[in-house]
């Protein structure tokens, strides 16, 4: 049963899921709050792992977000359910294809679904950095609400990255590495 | 049989040296497909990666079955995409495994605290890029606006969005242009 949620979860995701890297995120964030398979705080692991290792984003995570609902199979069965949809849709387009690419209708429904993207990822963003930079719940005093190392590190990473765009394993170990060095020294 | 193996193998070779998917697949997909095997060329892989960023799916997933096709009708897409997502699925499955028995170190603690703080930089700026792209005029700031308060405040499910964002550019651009004289 579990697998069979599992599966029509992300084919779900699969289907609507539409602008690449990071767009299955708010996704998965509605299936830490709805399921239970994983909590709102693990998203920002399995960003940085899917990130920091090699293959397609969307898929790693959702391979992650599976194991992590159901072990092995749940990987599998994550994985396949998230490319079900595509595989289908692009069997069906592939004898359609020079007439979908500058199909004008195709270019007003992304006109109206880019910017949607963007927000719902900034939205599926907030929550991560609600789990990751602040220590909830608020409890009155603002420095203790603020984690200030975490805030810090997120600043640096930010400018660095918008300055030199390099690839985000370079950052990601970076601020692995300051995380365990403050920590060794009790900050 | 042969080219069915073969397929599976370029692809999950493609998906296990790119890190990022996404753009990041393009160059190796050039190398693989249109210098080694000469099984496209240049332009029908333009072609194909834009019809794959506009269709629903994961790019990468969209161009492997595209091409998969191509070669070796519906099994060649079906091996295709197999191949690409297949070292993925290997290697995810360790760390997750691995991370799930170490989490409680406080040396794998700690580098989280530094790392989940990392990701929201890189969330952030992928926001920033995709807005870029995203926000021609004021319609188009308002419906990322709306969607991100919506979002925030209601617990609204990503595919409603999704399906009323498309239906939404379609009343204000897919009307019927009429032929300039």
């Amino acid at each position: 049963m579990l697998y069979l949620q599992l599966f029509l979860e992300f084919f779900k995701t699969g289907l609507f899921a539409v602008g690449g890297g990071l767009a299955t995120l708010p996704f998965l964030r509605e299936m830490a709050a709805s399921s239970g398979w994983f909590t709102e705080s693990l998203l920002a692991d399995m960003i940085a792992v899917s990130e920091s290792t090699p293959g397609p984003i969307g898929v790693n995570m959702a391979t992650y977000a599976g194991y992590l609902a159901g072990g092995l199979p749940g990987a599998a069965i994550a994985t396949l359910g998230l490319i079900t949809p595509a595989i289908v849709v692009m069997l069906l387009v592939a004898t359609v294809l020079d007439r979908f690419k500058d199909n004008r209708y195709v270019g007003a429904v992304f006109y109206g679904l880019r910017p949607a993207v963007a927000g719902l990822i900034a939205a599926a963003g907030l929550t991560v950095a609600l789990t990751s930079l602040v220590h909830l719940p608020y409890t009155g005093k603002l420095l203790e609400l603020l984690d200030i190392k975490s805030i810090l590190i997120f600043l640096v990473s930010f400018i660095l990255f918008q300055k030199f765009k390099k690839h985000p394993i370079i950052y990601l170990a970076g601020a692995a590495v300051i995380g365990i060095a403050t920590g060794f020294f009790g900050l | 049989m042969k080219e069915l193996c073969q397929l599976f193998i370029i692809f999950a070779r493609i998906g296990g040296f790119t890190f990022g998917g996404g753009y990041a697949m393009l160059p190796m997909l050039q190398r693989e497909l249109v210098e080694k095997h000469g099984w496209t060329t240049e332009e029908e892989l333009m072609d194909y990666y834009a019809i794959a960023q506009c269709t629903p799916g994961v790019i990468a997933v969209n161009t492997a079955t595209l091409i998969g096709r191509k070669r070796k009708g519906i099994l060649g897409g079906l091996a295709a995409t197999l191949g690409v997502v297949f070292p993925s699925f290997v290697i995810i499955s360790i760390i997750a495994a691995v991370l799930n028995n170490f989490a409680e170190l406080p040396v794998v603690k700690n580098a989280f605290i530094g790392i989940r703080a990392c990701v929201c930089a890189l969330i952030l700026s992928a926001v920033i890029k995709l807005g870029k792209k995203a926000i021609v005029d004021v319609p188009t700031l308002l419906i990322a606006v709306a969607v991100f308060v919506v979002m925030c405040f209601l617990n609204a499910s990503p595919i409603i969005i999704v399906v009323c964002a498309g239906l939404v550019g379609l009343l204000l651009k897919g009307r019927p242009v009429k032929p300039e004289k």
